[in-house]
């Protein structure tokens, strides 16, 4: 099949880039070859935000007050998952999607909240390249595959989510690979 | 909200449904999901999602805020029953979430939520382990969002 075709060595796409670090460069699909990608933030959570974002998405006694919390399976009051994963965004953003051609994402294939966000954790980023293909229906995009690692400042692992994005491929990559 | 010993496979809760304003989307996104096509309806059009699309993240938060308002309303349900009320635990996270279509400023999602399997959990008698296939469908009868959701739920037989 034609589309077959369209799929990238692994080598080549690693051929010529751009830095990932440089800052003013948009990354495209060619930018995320499959390994380790960057380390993000840190990024400190204050209660304030915690109770807040608790307050509008997930008023839970767990995320909103101390005594409850306290006697909750995880022992103390913790930022809602999905806060956690909004924040995760928002490092993404900061980090490299503010600057990358993407289109946008179909989803997350596996999330795990692996341990509490605690008031005033300071939160680092790891990012990694699972996977990298040229999509088949939209030969001119990719689909990159992360995983994002997510730790406080004593390194506890808090949550772990791989998901795809659609990532624009270099002008022209298209047309060079079909031809 | 429910006991481990109440909740079957199958069985379908409809969560309540939520308005993506403009407003809420931008509010939503210049917090956490700056990219163009989130704050800008003009950079939205443009994009693959056709209008200023909410946040996918957002889509997900808003799920949660109307599973809670509905845990709330099943536990006064049950308080006024003069029933024991369950406390659900955290979640230990989910699968599959997917983002199938986008949610434009103006579309009013509602979401279910379906149990997909039950189990005990050996290390946590006092809880059981249930997933729940949550969806949500817009106005047009479009489902956009789809996730398997686990969460902790506590035994009936256990609780104190």
């Amino acid at each position: 099949m034609r589309a077959g075709r369209l799929r990238l060595p692994q080598s080549a796409a690693t051929i010529g880039l751009p830095s990932p670090q440089s800052p003013i460069m948009t990354l495209t699909f060619e930018d995320f070859p499959p390994g380790h990608f960057g380390t993000f933030g840190p990024r400190r959570v204050t209660r304030e935000e915690i109770l807040a974002f608790a307050a509008e998405f997930d008023p839970q006694p767990m995320h909103l007050d101390e005594a409850a919390a306290a006697k909750s399976m995880l022992k103390g009051l913790s930022a809602s998952g999905w806060h956690l994963c909004s924040i995760t965004m928002r490092m993404m953003f900061d980090g490299y999607i503010g600057r990358t051609a993407s289109l946008g994402s179909p989803g997350v294939n596996e999330l795990r909240w692996l341990a509490p966000l605690r008031p005033g954790d300071d939160l680092t980023l790891d990012i990694e390249v699972m996977e990298a293909r040229v999509s088949r229906s939209r030969p001119s995009t990719g689909i990159v595959t992360f995983k994002a690692l997510v730790r406080n400042a004593a390194g506890q692992l808090l949550c772990e989510m791989v998901s795809p994005i659609i990532v624009e491929r270099r002008a022209g990559a298209a047309a060079e690979q079909a031809g | 909200m429910r006991f481990f010993e109440d909740i079957e496979v199958g069985q379908r809760r409809q969560v309540g449904s939520f308005t993506f304003t403009a407003d809420a989307i931008k509010h939503f996104a210049a917090q956490f999901d700056p990219q163009r096509f989130h704050l800008d309806e003009e950079e939205g059009r443009k994009s693959l999602f056709g209008g200023l699309a909410a946040s996918g993240w957002h889509v997900g938060s808003v799920c949660m805020k109307l599973m809670v308002a509905d845990g709330k309303r099943q536990a006064k349900e049950a308080h006024a029953r003069g029933d024991k009320v369950a406390i659900w635990g955290p979640s230990p996270g989910f699968r599959e979430l997917r983002w199938l279509k986008p949610v434009l400023a103006g579309d009013t999602i509602s979401f279910s939520s379906v149990i997909e399997s039950l189990r005990t959990s050996d290390s946590r008698p006092e809880w059981g382990i249930v997933q729940a296939r949550n969806t949500g469908t817009n106005q047009r009868g479009e489902v956009v969002f789809s996730f398997l959701a686990t969460a902790f739920v506590p035994r009936r037989d256990t609780a104190a």
